[in-house]
């Protein structure tokens, strides 16, 4: 049913990614589809990495330790943004029709009243991509 | 937006060791995330100088007032000085090997087009100020220049750059043009690219947080991330806030006065804070739309806009003289470029002090903020290409915006001892200049339109800039923040205009002025830093 799935990552804060991260990995497994961990770089140093090259390199790390873990067939691919508090959004649909993703799985907080004005990453994703969203709250 | 699956290889930069990590003194409160202690350090001494300038407002005044003239009278020679080193070590930077050196490691790409790149660069560069000041100050300095010298004592008490040219207009016009490109070319640019250079190869080179204290780690090593870190990053917190919200409030007084000149509005407290309130709603707009969605698009505007009423003027204004007010303008730059920029020797003191002394403290007051943000947006340049494209390019531009408003207004006066330009006030030269050429309302409408573009430019970069360096470097700290700085400066700029008016406004804006006499300073000491680090780029490569 889907060819590619597209998990973004925060590689600040992976400890809260834990149930979609499995979800992905299981509906890799499932339907046979690759997954793409995309990952969204700042061009100044931030509390990640140093620069995008070293980005990449965690990403990379990241997706291997996914597929070491999982047991399914995983890359990466990163991102760079010029502002990402506001761009993120932007470049990750965009990312979704690069990797050729039809389905991204992501994970998302639980919507409050603010959501209602400044809708979530997840919520914009879903609201403006061609692809199957899959939120985990 | 780029994608890249490059991993480390020879191009990349080389991070600079340091157990720093970024952010790790940040705190977050309410779901923020700032530095501590310079968030809360810069926000409530902030507070405390609006509370008490407002409380003791001829005390501040009179202090401040004192101030400033004290130091740029007093350290002229310093300030000049040092602006001459800083024009010397871009031009060493520019020819010598160094030059090789691109931000962001050799692979690195530019992020924007040339055309958004200078967008950004004049918009929040000196957008503002042209637009005020290109009429108005080769006109001062043509006047003054003509008037000859006069001398009580043994002191000189005209205003006039060096010798003057007593009753000689074509020379008087000449001088004006020179001394008036000397204030906005050259000596200002070099001083904002020494700030954006050395921030922009500590980042993207060496991979320090994207903030003031980042360019003096190879002088001060890891005490960079203790008290003399945050003391120079709450310096610039503070210059660019004060230096924002006055203009903003000064801004606000003179737009107006150019509404109320081409329609009649009124001029009172509630046109103020609208007019506040929609720069800084237009600013708040901007911010939410991030930096390419917002600050670049109305920098590309408004830079169009300006080169459409640039060429107006020119081909409706009086074409030729304006070619020859530049080209012979432009030459005596060249010509006296090395007398008005001597520190020692001259007897102009009045304009090396007033005029030049000022307005380098007032640009080296701004350097933080201006630098720091054409640091963000100039990732892939080489070193070579930054500094000539930041200092020799708008010079070039200043040669011709100032050759054709200065050229035109002086022309007027020049035909007509009369001319209406010759005595309207500050903020309405631009308009009286415009009044004789035809479609003058159209085109004064515009002039408007530029200069509260500029204002919300520049209110959205100074929100950028205030809220990286109060978040210890971190360029993505929620954007609640931004808008918190943004909203803050519109709040300071009309309470000072409201409770304390134009005084409290003067100073506070001395005192913004006065940091550059501490900046000064710590300009020099980021050149001997940026030198250390480009160095050992060079034996690293």
């Amino acid at each position: 049913m889907f060819h590619q799935i597209m998990v973004p990552v925060d590689l600040g804060h992976t400890d809260q990614l834990t149930k979609s991260l499995t979800i992905a990995a299981e509906l890799s497994k499932h339907y046979g589809a690759p997954v793409c961990y995309v990952g969204v770089a700042n061009e100044e140093p931030s509390s990640i990495s140093h620069n995008p090259a070293e980005f990449d390199q965690l990403l990379s790390k990241f997706a291997e330790a996914q597929a070491a873990q999982y047991g399914h067939k995983a890359t990466s691919r990163m991102f760079v943004g010029h502002d990402l508090v506001t761009d993120v959004d932007d470049v990750l649909l965009k990312a979704v029709d690069e990797v050729g993703a039809d389905l991204v799985v992501m994970a998302s907080h639980v919507p409050t009243l603010v959501e209602y004005i400044w809708p979530s990453n997840g919520g914009k994703i879903a609201a403006h991509s061609k692809a199957a969203v899959f939120l985990v709250r | 937006m780029t994608d890249t699956s490059d991993n480390m290889g020879a191009g990349a930069p080389h991070p600079t060791e340091t157990e720093y990590k970024i952010g790790q003194d940040n705190i977050t409160p309410f779901g923020l995330d700032v530095h501590n202690p310079v968030f809360l350090i810069s926000g409530l001494s902030i507070v405390a100088f609006v509370l008490v300038t407002l409380m003791f407002q001829q005390g501040a005044t009179e202090f401040f007032g004192w101030l400033r003239p004290f130091l740029t009278q007093t350290f002229d020679w310093f300030f000049l000085s040092a602006a001459n080193i800083f024009v010397i070590f871009c031009i060493v930077l520019m020819v010598t090997p160094m030059g090789k050196i691109r931000l962001g490691g050799a692979d690195a790409k530019p992020d924007y087009s040339y055309v958004g790149w200078f967008a950004m660069l004049f918009a929040a560069g000196m957008g503002i100020g042209l637009m005020f000041f290109g009429v108005s100050e080769p006109m001062s300095h043509f006047a003054s220049s003509m008037g000859g010298t006069t001398i009580e004592g043994t002191a000189r008490t005209d205003w006039a750059p060096l010798g003057a040219a007593a009753g000689d207009a074509a020379a008087a016009r000449n001088l004006g043009m020179a001394a008036t490109i000397f204030h906005w070319a050259l000596h200002p640019w070099a001083i904002y690219a020494v700030v954006a250079l050395a921030l922009a190869f500590f980042t993207f080179n060496r991979g320090l947080p994207l903030t003031l204290r980042s360019a003096f780690y190879p002088l001060l090593g890891e005490r960079v991330w203790g008290w003399w870190g945050h003391i120079i990053d709450t310096l610039a917190v503070f210059a660019t806030l004060f230096g924002i919200a006055t203009s903003l409030g000064f801004g606000t007084e003179q737009a107006l006065a150019g509404l109320n000149f081409l329609f009649g509005w009124g001029t009172g407290n509630v046109a103020k804070v609208l007019l506040i309130t929609i720069i800084t709603g237009a600013a708040l707009v901007s911010v939410l739309r991030g930096l390419d969605g917002g600050v670049k698009v109305l920098s590309e505007i408004n830079i169009g806009l300006a080169g459409l009423l640039l060429l107006f003027v020119i081909i409706v204004g009086p074409t030729a003289t304006i070619f020859e007010t530049m080209v012979s303008g432009g030459m005596a730059y060249v010509k006296e470029i090395v007398p008005l920029s001597m520190p020692f020797g001259r007897d102009d003191a009045n304009f090396s002090q007033g005029w030049t002394a000022f307005y380098w403290a007032w640009w080296i007051s701004w350097s933080p903020f201006v630098g720091m943000f054409i640091a963000r947006v100039s990732r892939g340049r080489t070193v070579r290409e930054f500094v000539f494209c930041v200092i020799v390019i708008p010079t070039l531009v200043c040669v011709v915006w100032m050759g054709t408003f200065g050229g035109t207004a002086i022309a007027q006066v020049v035909a007509d001892a009369a001319a209406p330009v010759k005595g309207a006030a500050l903020e309405l030269k631009l308009f009286e200049m415009l009044k004789p050429l035809p479609l003058a309302t159209i085109t004064s409408l515009l002039g408007i339109v530029l200069v509260l573009v500029f204002f919300v430019t520049s209110s959205d970069s100074a929100s950028l800039v205030i809220d990286t360096i109060t978040a210890g470097g971190k360029t993505d700290a929620p954007v609640s923040q931004r808008v918190f700085w943004c909203t803050f400066e519109g709040v300071v700029a009309a309470t000072l205009l409201l409770v304390g008016g134009a005084k409290a406004l003067t100073a506070l804006q001395a005192m913004a002025v006065s940091t550059g006499f501490p900046f000064t300073i710590v300009l020099l000491a980021m050149c001997v830093s940026l030198f250390m680090g480009l160095r050992e780029a060079m034996k690293a490569s």
